[in-house]
């Protein structure tokens, strides 16, 4: 039988991965001189796991770095050596190792072996030192040479309890058997009087001659697991054979092998087609494969409802084959009510399999707090709140790097020195929060910090130096505060080592924008700073206003709408003689007409009898003139890029309930349709023509 | 057909060993660590029982100990799957009750082999 | 309506037959099936294996900035599918659109192994050939046809000329044009 090893791989990588996970997390967990057992062994257990599957699948590269691994836990374990500071260290260095070994190997690379044997020699110079002779013992265990013969006197003997262990004689006598020619003497002295005859114990014993040319240890493996419950006794019958010989009684006894060895050859020749045929699925699956795990209680809620929808389907097949009348329609009636019940259960249960707890991405957080906070030497306390609370799969993976650079942030410009906190009154350590909940059908994110808070006075100084504001103008403390997610606010003579990389708040900001998200920051200077993400549960829905042009529907998502309203005409201006800006309590908004930007005829004009819907994207807010406001709903999001183009404006497509399709307007991609915004140029253009206006 | 319990904290080893059985043509039952497994095999009855022994919860060894002292368990085949470094726990997995054990890392020929020595 | 539905579901029947007969053929590599459609009365052919279905004209949703030959998209079972009126794509006059006004709708391949599927806007199904490769003359005048670059073949069948469809062209859509807003 063969059997094609490489489909365990996809799931052997995933529960390493997790493995990993579970074992930095661990690790951070422990504190050096402290005997944390059941931390140990769950380190253990994962490291433990990594080398079986590694060494089973062929992985040799990993399960010889585990082994080393391995051996050292186990000392700790033991209690056998300390736990040392360093020793946590090395053993973070493995994860990461570990990982990089494994992510090679998945994507069916050569892994670079270099840093794998660096560590490995730390670890072997820990384990020479001290404690373990037992661990050089255990690699150069020498083999014991084979002893050969022509027969074997064999004296098996089991003790009464031998069945207790589950053994049966009669499957070694057997195995004995498939080596050699058997002479069998039963040995019945010792089975008592038939009173005394306990039936489930064991009362024979055997003699046993066995003829030919067998190693010793395939005996000896035979009763392996029997040799502390019986008298067994082992010797060659006649001469040992010297090696010469071996080979003439190789000869002598080909002839009578022969048979059974054509077979072998038949079977290599068929050998092929399966190897073959297993290794096409294997070279599809190469790369980037996207797979999800899904708790059994999630499938088990689908059925349950695909069970449910087949029954109302069953009930309205049955009315549509009866004669129509007036009792009918209620029921009609009643059977849709249960189908779109049905239906939206399935939808949301459906969704809920590409949603997974958010803790897969705030897990890599603590080891980046350590990290960070080690080589900035401040004192830091991460706390994690709402791990458990889900998000769709594509979400939760673009979230990962705004969110790490948010965390950096903090602990980089949020959190003060130890010192600078004592003098501030505060605890030395201080405290970053990573919070999720849902709210509506949103997911909401904080990371909130007890540091120093937003500088007013120097945002806006920088603000001012690069012409994001002008420098009369008034702003609000918060508006002031959200200068920082404006691009070209962060300049790079302050880049630093640590939340540096020449990314600024303002990419943060897009990223999530660019998963229909938003993001605010709510600061007190001197007690802290809260940045707060807001997200759609998922990236295939959207939560839509669906307005009319002309006969046109079209979707505004419903996250970067602020307000709808009747323009007031008497504070409409005109800059510059290209754009009318509304003038709305302490700001202006630019009117962008949806039916001049996409050319529809036959649509209101007059901004007075039109509806003005004010949005926001890139904290810039313009009105959008549209003839009237339709329902709101839940939108599949479709993709018009796979058939057709992208449309300036447009961010895709989605289908109404009457079949017809309606198309998702990209507020972004409006403003740059309706030119405010100049390509090239940091800043924008509306500020210049308010600055103008002002 | 003969049924297996096959018990195992890693799921890729699991699937490996309940593919493997499978396809020799035994029943087989997977359970994750020595508490569902213990479970289980309250509720039904196996030819035998293949576990791993560092398991989360219950372990292998307390697993085997525990069926070992069941009346449908007394005769019961029961294998551990072992590393190699691991003697003494070859040794403290007897006392407990094992039958034998397989040692990691073993390929599905090997598995079906020792299969073989405990039930046919 | 009815009227299309059975034209429709008459020339689906057909193309399953001769779907049966294009797999025996296609094995011998003796011959082609095409479905041709009129326009102007001029005779077009697409390769039979690339049309998924055949249906009647129904409004689309209106792209806003596309070229005029786009009429927009329809929903084609869940899939957003962009429909060109063949005609304007030609250059010829607009036809008005009614009850026997057919949309084909094509699947394409293209060279970056993508594939793309599109209605394409035809005024009447004409008919299914198997043409056989020793008529399948290309004919030497192709440059002088008014849309060359849409034609991949000229084929005579019987006694009439078809022109064959480059449909991967076809799926290359101009850029819509950005407007400055002005008022």
């Amino acid at each position: 039988m063969s059997i094609d090893l490489s489909q365990f791989f996809e799931v052997f990588f995933e529960e390493s991965f997790e493995g990993l996970d579970i074992m930095e997390a661990e690790l951070l967990a422990l504190t050096p001189g402290t005997h944390d057992l059941e931390t140990i062994n769950t380190i253990f257990r994962a490291a433990h796991s990594i080398k079986g599957g590694s060494g089973t699948f062929g992985f040799t590269v990993v399960s010889n770095f585990t082994h080393v691994l391995e051996t050292l836990l186990d000392q700790i374990r033991d209690g056998r050596r300390a736990l040392e500071q360093q020793h946590i260290d090395l053993l973070l260095l493995s994860v990461d190792c570990l990982r990089d070994l494994l992510s090679a190997l998945k994507a069916e690379e050569v892994p670079d072996e270099a840093v794998a044997n660096k560590l490995k020699a730390d670890f072997e110079s820990i384990l020479a030192d001290g404690v373990c002779g037992e661990y050089a013992a255990n690699e150069s265990e020498d083999k014991p040479s084979s002893t050969q013969s022509s027969g074997w006197a064999i004296k098996f003997f089991p003790f009464p309890y031998l069945f207790k262990t589950g053994n049966e004689p009669l499957y070694m006598l057997h195995e004995l058997e498939a080596l050699g020619k058997l002479t069998i003497t039963a040995d019945l002295s010792h089975i008592p009087e038939f009173s005394k005859l306990v039936p489930d114990e064991c009362h024979v014993g055997w003699d046993i001659e066995l003829h030919g040319n067998i190693e010793k240890e395939q005996i000896e493996e035979i009763f392996e697991w029997v040799l502390d419950d019986c008298d067994f006794s082992l010797n060659p019958i006649g001469e040992v054979t010297p090696s010469a010989e071996v080979e003439d009684t190789k000869e002598e006894s080909e002839p009578s092998i022969e048979p059974p060895a054509q077979v072998s050859e038949e079977k290599k020749e068929t050998k092929p087609t399966p190897t073959q045929a297993a290794k096409a699925p294997s070279a599809v699956k190469k790369g980037e494969t996207n797979s999800i795990r899904v708790a059994i209680d999630k499938v088990d809620s689908l059925i349950n409802m695909v069970g449910e929808l087949v029954i109302t389907q069953a009930m309205l097949c049955q009315l549509a084959e009866r004669e129509f009348d007036e009792n009918n329609v209620n029921m009609l009636q009643e059977g849709l009510a249960q189908l779109s019940h049905n239906t939206r259960d399935l939808q949301e249960s459906v969704m809920r399999i590409r949603m997974l707890p958010i803790s897969f991405v705030f897990s890599r957080f603590p080891r980046l707090v350590r990290d960070i906070s080690q080589k900035l030497n401040k004192k830091v306390e991460l706390k994690l709140i709402g791990e458990q609370t889900e998000l769709d799969k594509t979400v939760m993976e673009k979230l990962s790097d705004p969110m790490v650079h948010l965390v950096r942030n903090s602990l980089d410009h949020g959190l003060e020195s130890p010192e600078a906190r004592v003098a501030a009154g505060k605890d030395e350590t201080g405290s970053v929060t990573l919070n999720a909940f849902h709210q509506g059908g949103n997911i909401v994110i904080e990371i909130i910090d007890d540091g120093a808070g937003l500088n007013s006075e120097k945002i806006r100084a920088k603000a001012i130096e690069n012409h994001i504001i002008s420098e009369n103008e008034e702003l609000s403390e918060s508006e002031v505060h959200d200068l920082i997610f404006r691009p070209g606010f962060s300049t790079a003579d302050e880049v630093s080592d640590i939340s540096g990389r020449g990314v600024g708040m303002d990419v943060v900001r897009r990223n999530i924008q660019e998963l229909n998200g938003s993001i605010e920051v709510n600061s007190v200077a001197g007690e802290g700073s809260t940045f707060r993400i807001r997200l759609p549960l998922t990236l295939a829905i959207l939560d839509g206003q669906l307005v009319r042009v002309a006969d046109h529907t079209y979707i505004i998502p419903l996250i970067s709408i602020i307000e709808s309203l009747q323009v007031d005409i008497e504070k409409v201006n005109n800059v510059g003689g290209s754009v009318e800006v509304l003038r709305l309590r302490d700001e202006y908004i630019p009117i962008l007409r949806l039916y001049q930007l996409f050319k529809h005829e036959n649509a209101i004009t007059e901004l007075e009898h039109g509806l003005l819907v004010v949005v926001e994207t890139d904290n810039e807010k313009v009105g959008l003139l549209v003839d009237d406001l339709l329902a709101q709903q839940q939108v599949v999001i479709k993709s018009l890029e796979n058939n057709y183009q992208r449309i300036e404006g447009i961010s895709g497509a989605t289908i109404l309930g009457d079949g017809r399709v309606s198309l998702i307007v990209d507020i972004a991609g409006l403003i740059k349709l309706a030119g405010l915004k100049k390509p090239g140029k940091q800043g924008l253009s509306i500020d210049s023509l308010i600055q103008e206006m002002a | 057909m003969k049924k297996i319990l096959a018990v195992d904290d890693s799921a890729s080893m699991r699937q490996m060993v309940s593919f493997t059985l499978k396809k020799a043509g035994f029943d087989v039952t997977e359970a994750k660590d020595g508490n569902e497994a213990l479970t289980i095999a309250k509720s039904n009855q196996f030819d035998a029982v293949i576990s791993d022994v560092n398991m989360p919860g219950m372990d292998g060894i307390t697993l085997i100990r525990e069926l070992r002292g069941l009346p449908d368990y007394k005769f019961t085949p029961m294998l551990m799957l072992t590393t190699e470094s691991g003697m003494d726990k070859k040794t403290e997995g007897k006392e407990a009750g094992a039958t034998g054990w397989i040692v990691k890392p073993f390929n599905p020929e090997q598995l079906l082999a020792v299969m073989n020595k405990v039930i046919r | 309506m009815t009227d299309i539905a059975t034209t429709e579901e008459d020339i689906k029947e057909q193309s399953v037959e001769y779907d049966h007969e294009e797999h025996e053929l296609e094995a011998t590599g003796e011959s082609r099936q095409f479905l041709t459609f009129m326009m102007d009365d001029e005779e077009y052919g697409v390769d039979i294996l690339s049309v998924q279905e055949i249906r009647g004209w129904e409004p689309a949703t209106v792209l806003p900035n596309a070229p005029d030959y786009v009429k927009g998209v329809i929903n084609l079972r869940g899939t957003i599918v962009p429909v060109v009126d063949l005609r304007q794509r030609f250059g010829l006059d607009s036809m008005e659109y009614g009850a026997i006004t057919v949309v084909v709708v094509v699947k394409v391949s293209l060279e970056n192994n993508d594939e793309k599927i599109i209605g394409l806007v035809v005024d009447a199904i004409s008919d299914v050939y198997t043409v056989k490769a020793e008529n399948m003359r290309p004919a030497p005048d192709i440059t002088e046809h008014a849309n060359a670059e849409f034609i991949e073949n000229l084929m005579n069948v019987e006694k009439n000329m078809v022109v064959l469809l480059n449909l991967p062209r076809l799926m290359e859509f101009s850029q819509s044009s950005a407007v400055q807003a002005t008022s």
